[in-house]
């Protein structure tokens, strides 16, 4: 019986909630897992919400919202206070988004680089970071002395994997001596451990350090060290000016913009975004000029290339640590096979960490 | 040379009113202090406590989330009491916490498939044994290597959050989660039963209270309570009274571990459902906090807590709705706590100025 009373209780809570809310304008949600001054992850999504605010649309954020039992109350809330679109920026909010999302089926929800979509309101989206890391291997190829490549790397699961492998093919193709050695740094910002995993390779010989971690550690690290460095993210250049080649952006603004304006006006579809270079989502920082305009040019064409899909980063032969074939000779791997890419390519030093 | 003298003398009679009283004023101080720091920030002071005390429990959702948020607290700070009340300052129940939840969610792993009513009672078990054990560790190493216990549970913290991160990352991961840091969700009787449709107040409540009342039988009804309190206030006085020193101290680690241990195993079974990395929020740091705010007493600590928990649900009222930023809630923490102790400070100490003299170098 008194759950019933309750229930009614609830319903009318929430009934006064959105009466109030009904007449309410449009604002979209943003949830953050680190601060937005990380110049990394947090960063970039936040100057998408910029840009969404600039298209005359009202946003709120809540930054370093812990992944544990706190994400799901934080998304909750934005639901309940009127938000009508709600992005959530971080794999570890996957269940609580898709769980809130089943209570709120007139919220619309979009959830970064997940794969569950439960519910007809929930989508998902994510970048071919690897069409960068590409770029990177073909540089780092070029640039290296000691042919050894350093690469501090966050957690082993398929999108940093498909960027170690990324890189290294593309390195290969440049320099077939190349060796790509890895630090699991088990995190995904953590200054003090990052500086360390760039020193420790540094110290192995590596003269090329890139992350797949959101600090400007490794950045100064290298510049201090006098090796080559790729920025993450965002452009990291004035963190290291002499060290930094490029760096990886994630410019999630056009999406941000395109898929608040489509909730405004009602033609919002639930999708599964995986948009690269192509669509601007990932996009490349200013080329340092120091590694000479002739590799400038090359780049810049497969850049070209790589966005028309005249060159795909995964383009067959290509084999794993054991020699096994993993992609025939003129085929390229599919977006299943990408997506769930467990396994290293030749030429990676270790193994995954299991 | 002139120089003020202040002599500092301590109050022989401070009355148990007072006493209980002052975090009530150092709360009231806070808010005080909060309508100031929002003021300079910018923001209208009223309605910025509005957002941050009150909007957060104005409904059964944010009352709920507050004793859901509260309830680890809770338990927790009961645990520390027994340790802060005898001298022992166990600073590592965060660590014992995820040991708990390790230990705890372990047990839900290997009964992952299994359906029982059994499953949970042994999951909770666990998690307290967990913790004990955990706890066992600074105890025996100050009991017997005269080690100093705060830096020994302080570093375990590490050791514990280390030891969960290798386990999700690796032998403990999902087969079907692509790798990703995290275990599998537990299944449906590993989890604590949600009390009322649509919230996630779950029955880990009704462990935290039964541990308020057994703490309050243990400390006020029984010798070993008495023992504890003795060692507290004089520790030459319980050697001469004969008291077991060394069988106190495990004692009351052990109870401080279990506690914290269920904290940690209440909120992967609660409102998490598997293990990962950030099983908890730093609840083992912040029940220092409310350990204190409630005397050390169960019924303060039961209002402690939800004061503190409020004080996250409130820092995420505010930056939704006055996009206040999030890091305020752990000012207000910090205020709190100074507050508290520079009352306690002038509750307990005499400051007398003996006027300007003249130093004799």
């Amino acid at each position: 019986m008194y759950k019933y009373f309750l229930r009614y209780v609830i319903s009318v809570l929430f009934l006064l909630g959105i009466s109030g809310q009904a007449n309410a304008e449009f604002k979209v949600g943003f949830v953050y897992v680190g601060p937005t001054g990380d110049h990394g992850w947090t960063y970039q999504h936040d100057e998408g919400r910029k840009a969404v605010e600039a298209a005359g649309i009202k946003t709120t954020y809540v930054e370093s919202v812990p992944e544990g039992a706190d994400a799901e109350r934080v998304i909750r809330q934005l639901a309940q206070s009127g938000h009508d679109l709600i992005f959530t920026t971080s794999f570890g909010y996957m269940d609580p988004t898709n769980k809130v999302a089943k209570d709120f089926p007139n919220v619309k929800f979009e959830h970064a680089t997940g794969y569950k979509r439960e519910h007809s309101n929930v989508s998902t989206y994510s970048a071919r970071f690897y069409e960068g890391r590409t770029l990177l291997g073909h540089m780092a190829g070029k640039m290296t002395k000691t042919n050894v490549i350093g690469y501090i790397a966050s957690f082993p699961i398929p999108e940093v994997i498909r960027g170690i492998n990324a890189m290294t093919l593309a390195a290969q193709k440049v320099n077939p001596d190349i060796k790509t050695k890895i630090v699991w740094v088990f995190t995904w910002y953590d200054p003090g451990k990052e500086s360390e995993a760039a020193q420790a390779l540094i110290d192995q010989g590596a003269d090329i350090i890139m992350q797949h971690t959101d600090s400007t550690a490794p950045v100064q690290v290298a510049e201090k060290a006098g090796v080559w460095s790729f920025g993450q993210a965002s452009d990291m250049q004035r963190f290291a000016p002499k060290s930094i080649l490029t760096s990886i952006i994630d410019d999630w603004a056009p999406y941000y913009v395109e898929r608040s304006i489509a909730a405004r006006d009602g033609t919002w579809k639930q999708q599964d975004t995986w948009h690269g270079l192509k669509e601007g989502m990932v996009a490349m920082a200013p080329y340092n000029s120091a590694m000479g305009s002739d590799l400038v040019k090359e780049v810049e064409q497969l850049q070209k290339d790589l966005a028309s899909g005249k060159t795909h980063s995964f383009t067959g032969p290509i084999y794993d640590q054991k020699g096994n074939i993993l992609v025939a000779a003129g085929s390229v791997a599919d977006d299943g096979m990408l997506a769930g890419m467990n396994v290293y390519v030749k030429g990676v030093e270790g193994d995954i960490p299991q | 040379m002139e120089a003020l003298l202040i002599k500092v003398e301590k109050r022989n009679d401070v009355s148990p009113s007072i006493y209980f009283l002052t975090p009530v004023l150092a709360i009231f101080l806070t808010l005080i202090g909060g309508a100031i720091i929002f003021y300079v920030l910018g923001f209208n002071p009223i309605e910025a406590l509005k957002f941050f005390f009150i909007t957060p429990i104005s409904d059964l959702y944010g009352l709920s989330e507050l004793l859901v948020k509260a309830t680890p607290l809770c338990l927790i700070a009961i645990g520390l009491s027994f340790c802060f009340k005898s001298n022992n300052w166990n600073i590592g129940a965060e660590g014992q916490l995820i040991f708990g939840g390790i230990v705890g969610g372990g047990v839900a792993l290997l009964f992952y498939g299994h359906e029982g009513f059994y499953v949970l009672p042994i999951i909770i078990l666990s998690g307290a044994i967990g913790g004990m054990i955990f706890a066992m560790i600074p105890a025996i190493l100050k009991t017997y290597f005269n080690t100093n216990e705060i830096l020994v549970s302080l570093m375990l913290v590490y050791v514990a959050k280390l030891l969960l991160d290798y386990l999700v990352v690796g032998p403990w991961s999902n087969p079907e989660g692509f790798n990703f840091p995290e275990t599998r969700q537990f299944s449906e009787s590993a989890r604590m039963p949600i009390l009322f449709d649509g919230l996630r107040i779950h029955a880990g409540i009704f462990i935290t209270l039964a541990t308020v009342f057994l703490s309050w039988l243990i400390l006020y009804k029984t010798y070993l309570g008495f023992q504890i309190k003795v060692s507290g206030l004089s520790l030459k006085t319980a050697k001469y009274a004969g008291y077991k020193g060394k069988t106190m101290i495990i004692i009351v680690f052990v109870i401080s571990g279990a506690c914290a241990g269920l904290a940690g195993v209440g909120e992967i079974t609660g409102p998490i459902g598997q293990l990962h990395r950030n099983i908890s929020p730093d609840y083992g740091f912040t029940a220092i906090i409310v350990a204190f705010l409630g005397r050390l007493n169960p019924v303060g600590i039961i209002f402690a807590s939800l004061v503190v928990a409020l004080t996250y649900l409130g820092a995420e009222t505010a930056q939704i709705f006055l996009q206040v930023p999030k890091y305020t809630g752990q000012v207000f923490q910090g205020m709190i706590l100074f507050f508290l102790l520079g009352s306690d400070y002038l509750l307990f100490f005499k400051i007398k100025f003996l006027g300007l003299r003249k130093n004799e170098l």
